[in-house]
């Protein structure tokens, strides 16, 4: 689906050239669900703008849906393929009411208006936000909003859609309406999510994560694989999601747990376990 | 207090008023205000008010609505009745101290109220009926023949849609960032007019700052969307002018010719 080779990237200003990415070499195949972490400045949004050619590569080639994404005759096969959520649900929305928005995608690529309409009312029920469809957006909660960002990117019917930190201004119910979406997207209907987070529960979640730093991919892996890593992840300035930290602890304090526990789950299956473990020794 | 603007305020529903085409509705709109100016007597503002009333009616939308929308003009129209009533030359009807209200000064001071209400409340229903959508789709296609001599009725109107799209957005901003400064023990209220508008750069700054920021987000997230300006574009809504869009047309030569006739008929003075 998307894949990099080489891929380098500097932005360029009068007076200073500023390397952000180099050396990227990755493949993201089809119905994959990819978290991408790395603290701040690490070059994750700059990927993913790389991803569907709102930046171009300065050094190395990435291919998307097997396109060169240097072609700028394909520059829509890309767009309509790769769609992106960005952060502030706000600066997403263009229309002042949902279905208009949702609808603003595929009026760009030209489709019928009778096949727009079936694409928002398909991508408001994918959302759950159909009843809202005649709303204003100033009038959602953030995660209303978000939600409707994400059908606006349905509607143009992507193969993959990547999403840079969709969480960060939310709530927590917020958060959990989102992440509950993404998943769905991506069981149910197929689509491949690369999701950027700081949050590594969300991270967990994923099939696959990868860990950027310094404008690299230093970790490539599964989740149990990169997040129970300790030592590693916590050089590269992140931390382990707060199951792995607990059991890293009473591990050290010296009970006897298995400390390679990513959700939450597992880490009750595995207190209960020593539970009862202690009582009946 | 920001929040509850109704001015430019759309409610949906299915009413005729609501199923009319925006570009006729612009047309009438226009009609109504021209011929409002023409109306000057007591039987002319009598049916004005009656058709209104029924338009009100037909729109399905509470009477509240509308007067709230008048409240930003409460002030225009109780200081122009005062001047007129006080300034117009003619018969005295009784003095106060040297001012002296006459009889056409309060009988223009009437008109007038009534039809800047008039005026507000027809504009309103437009607004009220229409989804700021439609209304900018409606100017698209007005002005899209001067499209030919380079005026980029497009980009004209996916600039209104943007603007209005971010004016409560950005309201609510307003409100936080006055919040925070007074907060920050910020003074808006006191000094001439000058240190008024000094203590309003805190606000405003931030305010501009965040605009480019919000402008710069939104053009990535317009092109990730495969925006790329009119050509090629289809809507959702396409603009269909109906049978009742034709009969609300036929009504313009009668409304004309009522206020013709109105103006015949002044009984007395009035
Ligand atoms: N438009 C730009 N011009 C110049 N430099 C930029 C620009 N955008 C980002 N950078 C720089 O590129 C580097 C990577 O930025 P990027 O936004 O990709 O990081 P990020 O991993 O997304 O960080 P965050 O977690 O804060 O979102 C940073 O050092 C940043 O200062
Ligand atoms: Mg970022």
């Amino acid at each position: 689906m998307i894949k990099t080779e080489e891929l380098k990237f500097s932005y360029k200003s009068e007076d200073k050239v500023t390397d952000v990415l180099n050396d990227i070499n990755i493949n993201i195949i089809e119905g994959e669900f990819v978290a991408v972490l790395g603290r701040n400045g690490s070059g994750k949004s700059t990927f993913a703008k790389l991803m569907n050619a709102i930046l171009l590569p300065t050094g190395g080639k990435a291919y998307v849906c097997g396109i060169d994404s240097a072609d700028e005759d394909k520059i829509y096969d890309i767009r309509k393929n790769i769609g992106m959520v960005f952060q502030n649900p706000d600066n997403q929305l263009v229309a002042t009411i949902v279905e208009e928005d949702v609808a603003f995608g595929p009026e760009n690529l030209g489709v019928e208006p009778s096949e727009i309409r079936k694409r928002v009312d398909w991508a408001l029920d994918v959302v759950g936000m159909r009843e809202f469809a005649e709303a204003a957006p100033h009038h959602l909660s953030g995660g209303q909003k978000q939600r409707i960002a994400i059908a606006g990117i349905l509607a143009m019917k992507p193969q993959c859609i990547v999403l840079d930190e969709p969480t960060a201004m939310l709530d927590p119910s917020g958060r959990r309406e989102i992440i509950n979406t993404v998943k769905q997207l991506n069981r149910e209907l197929g689509i491949t999510i690369v999701l950027i987070t700081h949050y590594m529960d969300e991270a967990a979640l994923a099939d696959r994560i990868i860990v950027m730093s310094g404008g690299s991919v230093c970790l490539d892996g599964t989740p149990k694989d990169v997040l129970t890593q300790r030592e590693r992840i916590k050089s590269l300035g992140l931390d382990t999601p707060q199951v792995t930290e607990l059991m890293y602890n009473l591990k050290a304090c010296g009970f006897d747990v298995n400390d390679k526990i990513i959700n939450v789950e597992e880490c009750v299956n595995e207190l209960l376990r020593l539970i009862k473990k202690e009582k009946n020794d | 207090m920001i929040r509850d603007i109704t001015l430019g305020q759309f409610f949906p529903g299915k009413s005729l008023l609501h199923r009319l085409d925006p570009r006729v509705k612009l047309l009438w709109v226009l009609v109504y205000i021209i011929l409002l100016f023409l109306v000057n007597t007591a039987l002319g503002f009598t049916l004005y008010v009656v058709i209104t009333a029924v338009l009100i009616k037909l729109s399905g939308i509470r009477v509240k609505m509308f007067f709230k929308g008048m409240r930003p003009i409460v002030f225009l129209l109780v200081f122009t009745a005062v001047i007129n009533m006080f300034m117009t030359a003619g018969e005295p009807i009784f003095k106060l101290g040297f001012l002296s209200v006459t009889k056409e000064g309060i009988r223009i001071a009437v008109f007038m109220a009534l039809r800047l209400m008039l005026l507000v409340t027809g504009t309103s229903l437009l607004t009220f009926t229409t989804s700021p959508i439609m209304l900018t789709d409606a100017i698209e296609r007005i002005l899209s023949p001067f499209s030919k001599i380079g005026v980029p009725a497009d980009a004209i109107a996916m600039m209104m849609t943007i603007a209005i799209r971010f004016i409560p957005t950005i309201l609510e901003e307003t409100d936080k960032i006055i919040k925070a400064q007074k907060a920050r023990g910020a003074d808006f209220e006191s000094g001439n007019i000058l240190a008024r508008a000094k203590a309003m750069t805190p606000i405003l700054i931030p305010l501009f700052i965040s605009a480019f920021r919000r402008a710069d987000e939104l053009a990535v997230a317009m092109e990730c969307r495969c925006y790329h300006g009119g050509e090629g574009r289809t809507r959702l809504k396409q603009l269909k002018i109906s049978k009742i869009d034709i009969e609300s047309l036929c009504f313009i030569p009668v409304l004309l010719i009522l206020v013709i006739f109105s103006r015949q008929f002044s009984l007395g003075l009035m």
